[in-house]
């Protein structure tokens, strides 16, 4: 086996079979499992009709985030503030009951480590390079931003996790995107992975794991590493990894649920083999250059829907294959969008800047760089901050970023996961758009009738400051 | 889970390319706590539509839905494979699946078939003239009344475990030895990497 060049997935791959079944399903072992309120009760419910416990409690890690009220969670006498819908309040009960039953580590709704959980595993150091990491939900490939081969599962797959500590899987493809040169100025690692995805599709990398390579995700920090893999599932592909390194562990050194004193040691000089080999061979590989990239907006209803901010809104006689013309004047009549309008043209009524996409620390900072000094545009109705976690939170109070966003006229949030999927009551109103930092653009995906545009925070400060989506570039 | 081996019944000729997990069933209907009772929110949005594909009588009853590309994609949600089980639906045909949802769906006895585009075209036709498909697991073929018949592939665990209604928590746990053998191995080569939260 050492004699083959493998590649990074690979790697970490072979290292975590515990066994391989004659038709090729292999059993692998997961290192690391985060839970939330949404995919797990139905989980937990099966657990107990069987009478199963959960194998290794100490390897999953529980926060609620999905359905979270992102207002304030406890009153001026210090008292938890209870949800007022019943079903979000039924499903919060169910996890603080069943974390502990199960002798699983809880963050309570209060805590300040509380966050979105691919925000929380990697603040914590519990997620870790060359793990595996499994969540029930999709863009746990987030982790992958620090070397894990992290992916999102269902919730049959949650309870095969509690009670076996394992998944059957069917190894996916290596895949490579490689982006050499510099990302020019105003053009964010959200701009990069929207354009990635424009040119790949939103099926492009359906059945492989994406590995970034070159120059650009090398000089990324891991904020911009982790926003870059969060979206490898919007390109189809199981995860996304890039590569350990000095950034990463420089990251993780101290981190409360990293190794400390001789097993950092020991982690660190196992992390440094976790690389693709010379000569390892991809199955397909994509080579883009980051000179041509500007920052990116969406004007449909699927990522892949890209279009640099310069550009227009385009006709589906645009494109050659005939089922995207049709699902594209589905997505202009969703959208409200004549072709050929210039994408700065459009008007906005919302900006959310949030999600497990970009709600960390460099994000924030970001987006009020653009702001300070500057008020949102009358004309957008409803602007909001939400924080990925409680020490995001009050690091960026810290640095006086809330003043900045407040005084531009946005709203100061508790940290969750909010407009991004519209769960708890921060959803955008029918007919109405959004410049949303958060990665879908579904249909309906930030309230029934909303319209949704993918941008990077500091493209969100400046749409929100001129009232239509703009090209940050003229702002600074 | 309940077993699969052949459904034979009309389709619903959906058709659409990218249909992601939001639309098969919007997040507000994520918020239970039980995998029942979720047909009542499949594709709201379209079925909010006047004269829509799902509340077409021609299709009452249907057991088989076939779409476009990439269907199932986006949101990991199981409450998409539960959604559809519970309209009835034993089968998804398209000529690709998202892999999340594609494990759900045989977790749930749900069968993703994949065929190619000309052959997923020409079932859509099939579908839209009423006439009945059947779907075979054993022979691992898609036949219809006009003498078409389509073969396909899935993986052997799957096709096993549909088959049979398997568990597959109960299989995996059957091999707690193997398991506990690879946990001993890494507590002794990297213990760090077995503390987790307890670090
Ligand atoms: S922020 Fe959005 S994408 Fe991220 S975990 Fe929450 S719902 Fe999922």
């Amino acid at each position: 086996m050492a004699s083959r060049p493998r590649t990074l997935y690979e790697k970490i791959w072979d290292a975590h079979v515990v066994e391989t079944r004659d038709d090729g399903t292999a059993l692998i072992y997961i290192d690391r499992h985060l839970v939330h309120e949404v995919t797990s009760p139905q989980a937990f419910e099966a657990l107990k009709v069987a009478g199963r416990p959960v194998r290794r409690p100490e390897l999953t890690l529980a926060v609620p985030d999905h359905n979270l009220p992102t207002t304030a969670r406890v009153d001026a006498g210090g008292t938890p503030v209870t949800i007022a819908d019943p079903e979000s309040a039924a499903q919060l009960a169910a996890l603080e009951a069943n974390a502990p039953a199960y002798g699983i580590r809880y963050i309570p709704a209060t805590a300040k480590e509380q966050g979105i959980v691919h925000v929380v595993g990697p603040e914590q150091g519990f997620s870790l390079p060359g793990t595996t990491i499994v969540c029930g939900d999709s863009h746990t490939a987030c982790h992958g931003g620090l070397g894990a081969l992290a992916f999102g599962i269902g919730t049959s797959e949650v309870e095969h996790v509690l009670a076996t500590q394992t998944l059957l899987l069917q190894q996916s493809r290596p895949m490579e995107v490689r982006v050499d040169g510099d990302l020019g100025p105003g053009v964010s690692a959200k701009d990069l992975i929207l354009h990635i995805i424009g040119e790949i599709g939103a099926a492009g990398g359906s059945g492989y794991v994406i590995e970034y390579r070159g120059a650009v995700f090398a000089a990324m920090s891991v904020e911009e590493r982790l926003t870059v893999c969060n979206m490898s599932i919007e390109a189809g592909a199981r995860a996304g990894i890039i590569a350990p390194d000095d950034t990463t562990f420089a990251y993780l050194k101290g981190r409360p649920m990293a190794p400390s004193g001789a097993d950092w040691d020991a982690a660190v000089a196992y992390w440094r083999t976790l690389h693709t080999d010379d000569g390892a061979a991809f199955a397909k590989s994509v080579v883009i250059d980051a000179a041509n990239i500007e920052p990116s907006v969406t004007w449909g209803t699927s990522p892949e829907d890209v279009v640099p901010i310069g550009g227009r809104v385009p006709s589906p006689q645009d494109f050659a294959d005939e089922s995207k013309q049709v699902a594209a004047q589905k997505s202009l009549d969703y959208m409200g969008l004549i072709p050929g309008t210039p994408m700065t043209a459009i008007a906005i009524e919302n900006v959310f800047i949030g999600s497990c996409t970009n709600s960390r620390i460099e994000d924030l900072r970001a987006a009020a760089a653009v702001l300070k000094g500057r008020r949102k545009a009358d004309t957008v109705r409803w602007a909001i901050v939400v924080p990925g976690s409680g020490l995001v939170k009050a690091q960026a109070e810290e640095e006086g970023l809330d003043k900045v966003f407040t005084a531009a006229g946005f709203e100061w949030r508790e940290p969750g996961c909010s407009a991004c999927l519209g769960m708890n009551p921060d959803k955008v109103p029918p007919g109405e758009r959004c410049a949303s930092t958060s990665n879908r653009n579904f249909v309906g995906r930030q309230g029934p009738g909303a319209r949704t545009h993918l941008v990077s925070p500091a493209m969100a400060a400046a749409a929100a400051v001129t009232g239509r989506l703009a090209d940050v570039r003229e702002l600074v | 889970m309940q077993p699969l081996t052949r459904v034979e019944g009309r389709a619903i000729p959906l058709g659409l390319k990218n249909v992601d997990t939001d639309i098969i069933i919007p997040a507000k209907w994520l918020k239970t706590i039980s995998r029942e009772g979720l047909g009542r929110g499949a594709f709201e949005t379209i079925r909010s539509e006047p004269g829509n594909i799902f509340d077409d009588p021609a299709y009452t009853g249907a057991n088989i839905l076939i779409a476009g590309d990439n269907f199932g994609c986006g949101s990991s949600r199981e409450h998409a494979a539960w959604a559809l089980g519970d309209l009835g639906l034993r089968v998804v045909i398209a000529p690709s699946f998202s892999d999340i949802f594609s494990g759900n769906a045989v977790k749930n006895g749900i069968l993703p078939v994949v065929l190619p585009q000309e052959a997923v075209d020409r079932l859509l036709e099939v579908a839209r003239a009423g006439e009945p498909i059947t779907v075979d697991l054993e022979d691992q073929t898609v036949t219809t009344t006009y003498q078409d018949r389509f073969t396909f592939d899935l993986d052997p665990f799957r096709r096993h475990c549909l088959l049979n209604g398997l568990d597959e928590v109960g299989l995996t746990m059957a091999r707690g030895e193997a398991i506990g053998g690879f946990e001993a191995d890494r507590t002794a080569a990297q213990p760090w990497l077995m503390r987790g939260t307890a670090a």
